[in-house]
């Protein structure tokens, strides 16, 4: 939410002046923090109310032997309640989880939302592409409940709950109705699983009666690939529960180009939302000054939406747009030969013409 | 042999106590077991008499059974020397003796084609999908799906050239599940190592019979440990395969790359639920639903569908439905019955109808209907008479 002062000058004229927003930025590992300083320049010629909080978030163990994030980091999370983050070493062999499971559980980040939209300019062989995908990020297949029944058989459980499937149906909605977006279409496997995606079925169906004027569709996981790969353009909002959802969302990030140039984001209860690039930490070409910005960069215009700025998010991204549909100045990943300096420094150029 | 001196030892067992008598069964007997041992990956069924063979015949539901008449409609002209027993099953009853009578009849003639039996969701959840009922009675562990490019369809992608190997009983679809507190259901997804190394080996065997390069095994074991397990069955066959290179990838790493490079992929091998996307989205790149033949294989049974295993409602009884995926099923069945002739015949005769004659159906761009397709086929099986009689 926004915050403004209001004050009255001395002739008895109104102004209205806009705080800055704080935002924790966690740059992250790799090519990390050159994308978030590019995203930061980018954010600063755009004139984009936003004060960063920049944060580390290393494994740490706490008292009592749980492994949690650097408490300043959960410190400025929960007061700034908005995150970016760039992308995060996997840890082998580190005796801690992954930290985006951690990042998750802490501030239980339950939807995963991408919106998917083809980018004039960077082509792939699927044109018009727009649609969101909405995937339930704390329980189904990823509730992490495994056993070894007997030597060579594998047993691991699927959790679905009224709670959680309720909550992510309502999010999408919400969604949906905030961003002027039409359907929902909830996605599921309940011929197969006739229980867990059954209920998920029911929830989404009791939650779209309160949405009268969204429309909302059910369709098999299988029949949403198979008509995803022929035709994306017939897909609006698409909700479903873990698995399928990080599936799906790969999926069509690929539509649109991979995950170089797709924005996440998720959001928590509580208010707290932290958009991330998805991509990995690249650490081939850290440091080097070749990485593509444009991921985290969308994340950032999809935090500037989520926090009601919609005019800058708009701006910064027409000028990452039309800088990549230009195709003078662009990174290698993007078929260019162009540094991410470069790259930064034209989207800046464009930001500033657009004013 | 180690099978023939199992039968010699077998009848000087037997043969001092009932003499001659049971000599004649042993020997029968031992030549079942050493042809047994001897199995190639596709046996023949026994249902044949008169030269004839019996195939059971499930319609299901939607657009099976108007695309099954049509495939009797072409066997009946081709000549081609199968009776089918056609077994109804009613998706809208809860009881399971349609489905129960399906399995007997395909115990008995060992060979199945069916459409898609539907699962009406405002059956209870102790109504099973009936389809899954079937292969897990039958233990029709490999689903089997080859997908090409065809020359004749519009398509995003070109030259695609990949086989999917899906584990086929177990996995997410063991249909286990409870709700264990009011308002939290578990689903138990499992894995076994006997169904993993089964797959794995079938997958194997089958890509050195074709001649294929590379089998890259679908999984998500850094998050599943079941996963964990099947990788490292596959990876236990692989050592025994050094001319054939296997690699692994990541479900979500693998349909990003189907969708923007699948020229990559070869073979895939994977369990049931991924086997799930991964064939529909790979069906979806060369072309869709109407397109693809599946095959379920066991090791005694034989089942052949559409690969993507649709129902098919909104086009059923309109004569819009493209009969390519069923009649490729059918001489897809026909191999297995070893009628190879007849099967070259019809597979020909469609194919030539898909891409010189382009009669294509609304699913793909055109504007025939299904019967002028069959009919077209059946018009290329005849210019080539002499064949028939030859057969």
């Amino acid at each position: 939410t926004e915050s403004y002062i209001r004050s009255v000058s001395s002739c008895g004229h109104l102004y209205v002046y806009k705080y800055m927003q704080t935002v924790t930025l966690i740059p992250g590992d790799g090519i990390g923090p050159e994308i978030s300083a590019a995203v930061m320049k980018i954010f600063e010629a755009a004139k984009a109310p936003i004060r960063w909080e920049e944060r580390n978030v290393t494994a740490i163990k706490g008292p009592g032997g749980r492994w949690m994030i650097p408490p300043d980091a959960k410190e400025s999370m929960d007061r700034s309640k908005i995150g970016l983050k760039g992308p995060l070493k996997t840890p082998i062999a580190a005796g801690h989880p992954s930290m985006n499971l951690l990042l998750r559980k802490t501030f239980d980040l339950y939807a995963n939302v991408r919106p998917c939209v083809s980018i004039e300019g960077y082509k792939t062989p699927y044109t018009d592409v727009n649609l969101v995908t909405i995937r339930e990020n704390t329980e189904g297949e990823y509730s992490g409940i495994e056993h070894v029944i007997v030597d060579g058989v594998v047993q691991s459980i699927k959790l679905i709950t009224e709670e959680a499937s309720r909550r992510i149906a309502e999010y999408a909605f919400e969604y949906a109705r905030n961003n002027q977006r039409n359907s929902v279409t909830a996605v599921h496997k309940a011929n197969i699983m006739r229980m867990s995606d059954g209920l998920f079925l029911r929830k989404c169906r009791e939650v779209a009666e309160n949405y009268k004027d969204i429309k909302f569709t059910e369709m098999y996981l299988d029949t949403v690939c198979l008509n995803m790969v022929q035709d994306p353009t017939q897909f609006d909002v698409l909700v479903m529960p873990n698995l399928y959802g990080d599936i799906l969302s790969d999926l069509c990030a690929g539509l649109i180009g991979g995950l170089g140039v797709t924005p996440s984001g998720n959001i928590g209860a509580n208010g707290v939302a932290i958009f991330e690039s998805v991509h990995g930490t690249a650490p081939d070409i850290a440091g080097m000054d070749l990485a593509n910005p444009t991921a985290l960069l969308l994340s950032a215009v999809m935090m500037l939406r989520h926090m009601g700025l919609h005019d800058h998010g708009n701006k910064i991204q027409a000028a990452c747009f039309d800088t990549i549909r230009d195709k003078k100045v662009l990174t290698k990943d993007l078929g260019g030969n162009s540094k991410c300096s470069e790259f930064t420094d034209e989207i800046c150029r464009r930001v500033k013409d657009l004013e | 042999m180690a099978s023939h001196s199992a039968v010699l030892s077998m009848s000087k067992i037997i043969s001092p106590f009932w003499g001659g008598r049971l000599g004649n069964t042993v020997k029968v007997f031992g030549t079942t077991l050493t042809s047994r041992r001897n199995k190639t990956l596709h046996a023949p069924p026994p249902a044949k008499y008169g030269g004839r063979h019996t195939v059971t015949l499930i319609p299901g539901d939607g657009i099976g059974p108007e695309l099954l008449t049509h495939v009797r409609e072409v066997f009946r002209f081709s000549c081609v020397p199968v009776d089918f027993e056609v077994v109804h099953v009613n998706s809208a009853v809860e009881t399971e003796d349609d489905i129960n009578n399906a399995i007997t009849a395909i115990r008995r003639n060992g060979v199945a084609l069916k459409g898609n039996i539907e699962t009406k969701h405002t059956m209870p959840p102790s109504v099973k999908s009936r389809n899954n009922l079937l292969r897990t009675s039958l233990d029709l562990f490999a689903n089997v799906m080859h997908c090409q490019s065809l020359p004749g369809v519009q398509t995003r992608h070109k030259n695609i050239d990949i086989m999917i190997i899906r584990e086929n009983t177990e996995g997410e679809y063991s249909s286990l599940e409870h709700e264990s507190v009011s308002g939290v259901v578990e689903s138990l997804k499992i894995i076994t190592r006997n169904n993993s190394l089964r797959i794995a080996d079938y997958a194997f065997q089958l890509a050195r019979e074709k001649g294929r390069r590379r089998v890259t095994a679908v999984h998500k074991a850094n998050i599943i440990s079941g996963d964990g397990l099947f990788l490292q069955c596959c990876r236990e066959v692989a050592s025994g395969y050094p001319d054939i290179t296997f690699d692994s990838m990541i479900v979500d790493n693998t349909t990003m790359q189907l969708v923007s490079k699948p020229q990559q992929f070869d073979v895939m091998v994977m369990p049931n639920l991924y086997g799930n996307v991964v064939s529909n989205v790979c069906a979806g790149l060369v072309g869709g639903p109407g397109l693809v033949p599946g095959a379920n294989y066991g090791r005694d049974y034989a089942v052949f569908e559409t690969a993507t295993r649709n129902t098919g409602k909104s086009i059923a009884d309109r004569n819009i439905a493209n009969p390519t995926a069923m009649l490729l099923a059918s001489c897809m069945m026909l191999d297995h019955l070893k009628l190879n002739d007849y099967a070259s015949l019809i597979r020909n005769a469609v194919l030539t109808t898909m891409n010189e004659t382009r009669l294509h159906t609304a699913d793909i761009g055109g504007q025939g209907t299904t019967s002028e397709v069959v009919q077209s086929v059946m018009r290329v099986i005849q210019s080539k008479g002499q064949l028939i009689s030859e057969i």
